[in-house]
């Protein structure tokens, strides 16, 4: 049985998007343990470059063109403008300080892998369904989108928390590229431009808060009564 | 099976690894030398210092008992037991059959144990200081090994070190993205447990900073030429077993001599990469501090379970 044989000796392309998605699970563990922001807006970046090479070999793989425009976005997006947006942003807000955690690192770490486990296991009945060529990442795309979102949770300062919304985007995308090939291009050209003007109000909404509040600390949200 | 040659080669291995263990010592600080800029000493040095300290006259403390005078030859003797465990030229050891990985770590706790007994014995605060730190480490250090050793486990379905070996060895190239971040973890976990920078200073002394060698500062003469030759030999296993694990081509599996010197010859070519490797992993990086070695031995931790999850999702048909 040929099904078989694919499954015990997997094609050179398909280790290699392995190696990607791990390395990007490694990246989104390495986010939720950073303590700098610029650091972390430099992780994020790498996290798009693996996700753009990843789509660009799904797509050389399965030959879909439309997946070497989604790398294109990917690219342009996530690796260039937003990073950019987000070093131009913390030098003008000043804010180059250690992120605050709610929670301790290491605990946080703990809750991850717990996270990961549970995702493999949701993640393994949905990719037997799936035909394609990188099905068996599905359960480390679910991963990565629960690890960010766990970041934006555990974080108190605006910025890692947006941070945290753009790598949870970044696992969107690759799940639904290792999933069904890839979303409609009107989908994907949307939520790109979502995310961009996002950023960009977001942007403003940081300096409002911190004219407001003399600080970035959402916590300063939670109250809607003046003392 | 046992066969005569299998014998021959188990000890022809261990004497092999009790004697080159301190030139592997020597090649890394030579190493370390040469990239800080400085002028290295003589590859040999371990050597003599060995040499030197076993004609000098061993100075017990008062109030030592006889734990702290037996320490070093247990110490000694478990880290021979290990070198044997580990298969560094043939896989077909006799040994084998009666000690797989786990029991391996369980001879590095043993001997760790008896260490940080012996530190204590005397009552100094220097060697409970040290004790305490080492038995820290030692158990940060372990569950992250033992995660490396069961992610290889599952990737060749036994527990027994020389069919994981054979198995890696005769296995096509195919990327494993679980066999990397283990291999990563287990850098790490070697850091720390060899008592290397950035977790602990080997050239440290009379400093708060130092683990390992508070352990040691009771003990002179000949009981410190084992504890020094222990510690080389425990570099030594652990560098071969990383080899044996992770890169373990050139292995010989049969009995034929031929295929050993071949083995041989690649041995010691990586072990001398190994060691240069090691030497620019102490210059790039500062030695850190205690508290942080928790930090630094969890990512080790959650790196390896990483890689036996990824393991399971992606690399099980």
């Amino acid at each position: 049985m040929s099904s078989t044989q694919a499954l015990l000796a997997p094609s050179l392309p398909s280790q290699l998007i392995n190696l990607l998605a791990a390395v990007m699970l490694l990246i989104a563990f390495a986010m939720l343990a950073q303590r700098r922001v610029l650091t972390l807006i430099n992780l994020f970046a790498v996290q798009g470059l693996i996700l753009t090479a990843s789509t660009l070999l799904v797509a050389w793989t399965t030959s879909q063109p439309h997946l070497y425009w989604s790398a294109l976005i990917t690219l342009v997006l996530k690796v260039l403008v937003l990073p950019l947006i987000l070093h131009r942003l913390i030098r003008k807000l000043n804010v180059k300080w250690d992120v605050e955690t709610l929670i301790k690192i290491p605990t946080t770490m703990i809750v991850g892998i717990v996270l990961v486990i549970l995702s493999f296991n949701l993640a393994l009945p949905i990719s037997a369904l799936s035909g394609t060529v990188a099905r068996g990442t599905l359960g480390i795309a679910i991963a990565i989108v629960l690890l960010a979102f766990l970041m934006m949770i555990t974080r108190s300062k605006a910025v890692p928390q947006v941070i945290g919304f753009l790598a949870m985007e970044n696992g969107l995308f690759f799940a639904a590229t290792s999933a069904t090939y890839g979303m409609p291009m009107v989908v994907e050209l949307g939520i790109a431009l979502d995310v961009l003007i996002g950023m960009v109000i977001l942007g403003v909404f940081f300096f409002q808060i911190r004219e407001r509040f003399d600080s970035l600390d959402i916590r300063h949200l939670e109250k809607l009564k003046e003392d | 099976m046992t066969t005569l040659s299998g014998i021959v080669l188990q000890f022809f291995e261990l004497l092999l690894a009790v004697l080159v263990a301190p030139l592997l010592t020597g090649w890394v600080n030579v190493c370390r030398a040469w990239m800080q800029n400085r002028s290295a000493p003589p590859v040999l040095t371990p050597y003599r210092v060995l040499l030197k300290l076993f004609t000098k006259e061993p100075v017990l403390a008062y109030n030592a008992s006889s734990l702290f005078r037996i320490t070093p030859y247990i110490l000694f003797g478990c880290m021979c037991l290990a070198a044997a465990i580990v298969p560094t030229l043939n896989i077909n050891l006799p040994i084998n059959a009666a000690a797989d990985a786990i029991a391996l770590v369980g001879v590095f706790a043993l001997a760790r144990v008896f260490m940080a007994l012996a530190a204590m014995d005397i009552g100094t605060a220097f060697g409970t200081l040290g004790a305490r730190r080492e038995m820290m480490i030692g158990f940060l250090a372990e569950p992250a090994l033992l995660i490396v050793l069961f992610t290889s486990s599952l990737i060749s379905n036994t527990t027994s070190l020389s069919s994981i070996v054979g198995q890696m060895a005769r296995m096509d190239l195919v990327i494993y993205p679980s066999l990397a971040f283990a291999g990563v973890a287990y850098t790490m976990v070697s850091l720390a447990e060899n008592a290397r920078i950035p977790v602990d200073n080997p050239a440290t002394h009379l400093e708060l900073t130092m683990i390992h060698e508070a352990m040691l500062l009771e003990y002179s003469g000949r009981h410190l030429a084992l504890m020094e030759w222990a510690a080389s030999l425990k570099l030594f296993t652990y560098s071969c077993m990383g080899i044996a694990l992770f890169v373990p081509f050139g292995i010989s599996d049969g009995d034929s001599w031929a295929g050993v010197l071949v083995a041989l010859t690649a041995l010691a070519f990586k072990l001398a990469l190994g060691g240069s490797l090691l030497a620019l992993i102490e210059t790039m990086s500062a030695k850190m501090r205690i508290f942080r070695a928790p930090e630094f031995l969890g990512t080790a931790f959650i790196l390896a379970v990483l890689a036996m999850l990824i393991h399971l999702l992606l690399e099980t048909p």
